[in-house]
């Protein structure tokens, strides 16, 4: 099965071909690296940039005006905060121009823990990204989920923030992406540039087919009928092995990915919530001011009288950064066993 | 910065046709009466907040007649800033749309009401939407212009935006991004001097010689032209305009211009004394050398002042929009 970053990679080989992406940029992004995750590897339209992250942002920005269709890299998330008011204008500019300009472009960048980055390669912006209105925001938790997402967002016409939990792009999927060979090792002959000199080197793109996980729908991950987890990202696969554990003491629990952020599926949240009474967000963005705060407080005014226990948030502590020493990072952010945990306190809570 | 043409010298004749002088001085005063109107909009209550270009007009109206105007990389794209009215009229703008930007009603043709006066927008002709923060316009310019590039033709991409503004990254990001070597991009990257920052002096805040200066250092043509000279403007724009078609690389042009009314109505929008007003300067000129008389000036100007309190009266008639299209427009909807 290919991982996150190969289909990351197959995505937009697709959309160049098939969607009309003119542009594939960032630093590093183009020949001979091909990113620092390898998802632009061989990409024909894939080119370096100036390391200068506003001018990435505005010059997607002008390529979208323009008729093109961009998309851009930023090489960790902890960069694009310098960003932000070009990212505003982006969101804004349909509104601010009473619907007279669009811009088609995506902006994609890895996000969160779990490569040990310290302060910044480990930061989360599912709280920010949420801030700005005027863009779709999704975050893949699985390679297949990777490529659909992908070609949902290169067929946009607005800016869409495509967020890469970095401790899931080297893991490989469960199922194949259409069109996938399924050998491991052939796929990685074929698409995974050679270690050394490339300068001769062209990928061998297996055919590979539309596939398109529609944004603004999220997935249960494994049912369940006494509590609901919902998550996306890094720790969406924690949270679906903590209910697979739980399962063993007769903790039945329901596992939703979001896989967008906005627009999101609150009638999939909503359904769940009802039928179990219980809910549980989890995910790593700091949790002052936290994207699942928002969900809590839906959750409250909507489903008030259908719940068994309070809403929780499991989300990252309120810290100024993620500190490189092991212990430092796992106590920062939610790891396993502060997953299974809070849904197995959360299940036995009674009003 | 260049000597203006011919001026402060006894010139036998202008150098530019009678038509396009005649052509222009019209637009000057359009621009102007309507800045003025504007002014008077925010000062009688019909508005919150005036900004705009009085005094940009002998550079801002060569400009607009100079542009490829039209949709897509084939034509010109504007980014502009908010003290373009004269250039939006030169291109053949109604002078009621920016009243209704300032009133802020329904029918505001760039923002449906939302945004501040001087925020102009027009896809149908490559006028990239002005945004308040400062500057942010010369990251995107490179954007249109590679799509133009690509797309082959002579279009270009424009960008202006003020002196102090030139501070900020995205000025030297356009600077990087429009002079790659072997990847130059055909931008007309535009400086609008007027020596002031809200209230701080240009001297406070740079301490280069010329702005354009900072285009040498990335091997790009540069000139700091006097931009209160409509006649040297629209010289010096074409020749710098061919050159960006033509070459299909990035030319940096520093226009000396006066700030008549002060920032914006945050400092009064007052007429200040002691800057040079390109059009009194102008007209002297077309007087002197036959082009119009006193008296066609002088009616020209009132009828433009006639019409435009006229169109005010209407503006102010008009609906605001009303409040459930807060929800429109968040996202394109394909069609
Ligand atoms: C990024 C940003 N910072 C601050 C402001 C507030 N502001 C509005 S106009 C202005 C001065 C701009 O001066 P200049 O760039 O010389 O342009 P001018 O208005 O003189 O044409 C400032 C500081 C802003 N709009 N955007």
């Amino acid at each position: 099965m290919a991982n996150m970053a190969q289909a990351v990679r197959m995505a937009l080989h697709y959309a160049e071909e098939n969607l009309g992406v003119t542009d594939i940029f960032g630093e590093d992004v183009g020949a001979p690296l091909g990113g620092v995750f390898t998802a632009t590897q061989g990409l024909k339209t894939a080119w370096n940039t100036p390391l200068d992250e506003r001018g990435i942002i505005g010059m997607a920005i002008g390529l979208a005006m323009a008729g093109a269709k961009p998309v851009a890299e930023i090489q960790f998330v902890d960069y694009i905060f310098n960003t932000i008011d070009l990212l505003k204008v982006a969101g804004n500019t349909c509104w601010a121009t009473n619907g007279d300009w669009n811009l088609p472009m995506v902006v994609k960048t890895p996000v969160g823990s779990g490569i040990r980055g310290s302060l910044y390669h480990s930061h989360s912006f599912d709280a920010t990204a949420t801030h700005i209105p005027g863009w779709k925001i999704v975050i893949p938790s699985n390679p297949l989920d990777a490529y659909g997402l992908m070609i949902s967002a290169c067929q946009e016409i607005n800016p869409v923030m495509y967020l890469e939990p970095k401790a899931l792009l080297r893991i490989k999927g469960e199922e194949r992406i259409p069109g996938e060979p399924d050998n491991d090792k052939l796929l990685s002959k074929m698409i995974d540039a050679p270690l050394g000199d490339r300068s001769q080197w062209k990928p061998q793109w297996p055919a590979l087919e539309a596939y398109a996980v529609p944004i603004g729908k999220g997935k249960v991950v494994r049912a369940g009928s006494q509590v609901t987890v919902v998550s996306y990202g890094r720790t969406l696969p924690l949270c679906k092995k903590a209910a697979d554990d739980l399962a063993a003491e007769g903790v039945d629990a329901e596992v939703i990915d979001m896989r967008t952020l906005w627009p999101y599926d609150w009638e999939m949240i909503k359904g769940s919530v009802e039928k179990t009474g219980r809910v549980l967000y989890v995910n790593e963005d700091t949790e002052v001011t936290n994207f699942g705060e928002h969900l809590v407080r839906r959750t409250v005014e909507e489903l008030f009288y259908k719940l068994m226990a309070p809403p929780r948030l499991l989300a990252g502590k309120f810290i100024p950064g993620i500190g490189l020493a092991d212990p430092l990072e796992m106590a920062s952010v939610p790891q396993q066993g502060d997953i299974t945990a809070a849904i197995r306190s959360l299940a036995s809570e009674q009003p | 910065m260049s000597k203006p043409r011919l001026l402060n010298r006894e010139e036998e004749s202008l150098p530019l046709e009678r038509e396009l002088l005649v052509r222009m001085h019209d637009l000057m005063v359009k621009a102007r009466v309507l800045e003025e109107r504007l002014i008077q909009m925010y000062k009688q209550g019909h508005g919150y907040f005036w900004i705009g270009g009085p005094g940009e007009e002998a550079f801002n109206v060569p400009l607009g007649m100079l542009m490829k105007k039209g949709q897509g990389p084939a034509y010109d794209y504007l980014h502009g800033h908010y003290r373009q009215s004269a250039t939006m009229l030169a291109l053949g703008e109604e002078p009621i749309g920016a009243m209704r930007q300032m009133k802020n009603v329904v029918t505001d043709p760039y923002s449906g009401g939302r945004n501040f006066a001087g925020h102009f927008s027009k896809r149908e002709w490559n006028i990239a939407p002005v945004s308040s923060p400062i500057e942010i316009q010369y990251t995107m310019a490179p954007g249109t212009a590679l799509a133009q590039k690509r797309h082959g033709g002579d279009g270009i991409s424009i960008v202006t935006g003020g002196d102090a503004g030139t501070a900020e990254g995205d000025f030297a990001s356009c600077l990087v991004w429009s002079s790659r070597k072997g990847n130059e991009l055909p931008v007309l990257i535009i400086v609008t001097n007027n020596k002031w920052g809200i209230s701080t002096p240009a001297e406070t805040q740079h301490g280069e010689t010329h702005v354009a200066d900072r285009g040498k250092a990335f091997n790009m043509r540069t000139k700091t032209i006097d931009g209160n000279d409509p006649i040297n403007a629209y010289l010096e724009l074409k020749e710098a305009m061919e050159y960006v078609r033509k070459e299909r690389k990035p030319f940096l042009m520093e226009a000396m211009v006066s700030r008549l009314y002060g920032h914006s109505s945050a400092s009064g929008a007052n007429m200040v004394g002691n800057e040079q007003d390109c059009l009194t300067v102008f007209e002297a000129r077309l007087e002197k050398h036959g082009i119009l008389t006193r008296k066609e000036m002088d009616d020209l100007r009132n009828r433009y002042s006639e019409d435009m309190a006229a169109m005010a009266r209407q503006v102010i008639q008009e609906p605001m929009p009303g409040p459930e299209t807060i929800w429109n427009h968040i996202y394109a909807e394909r069609k």
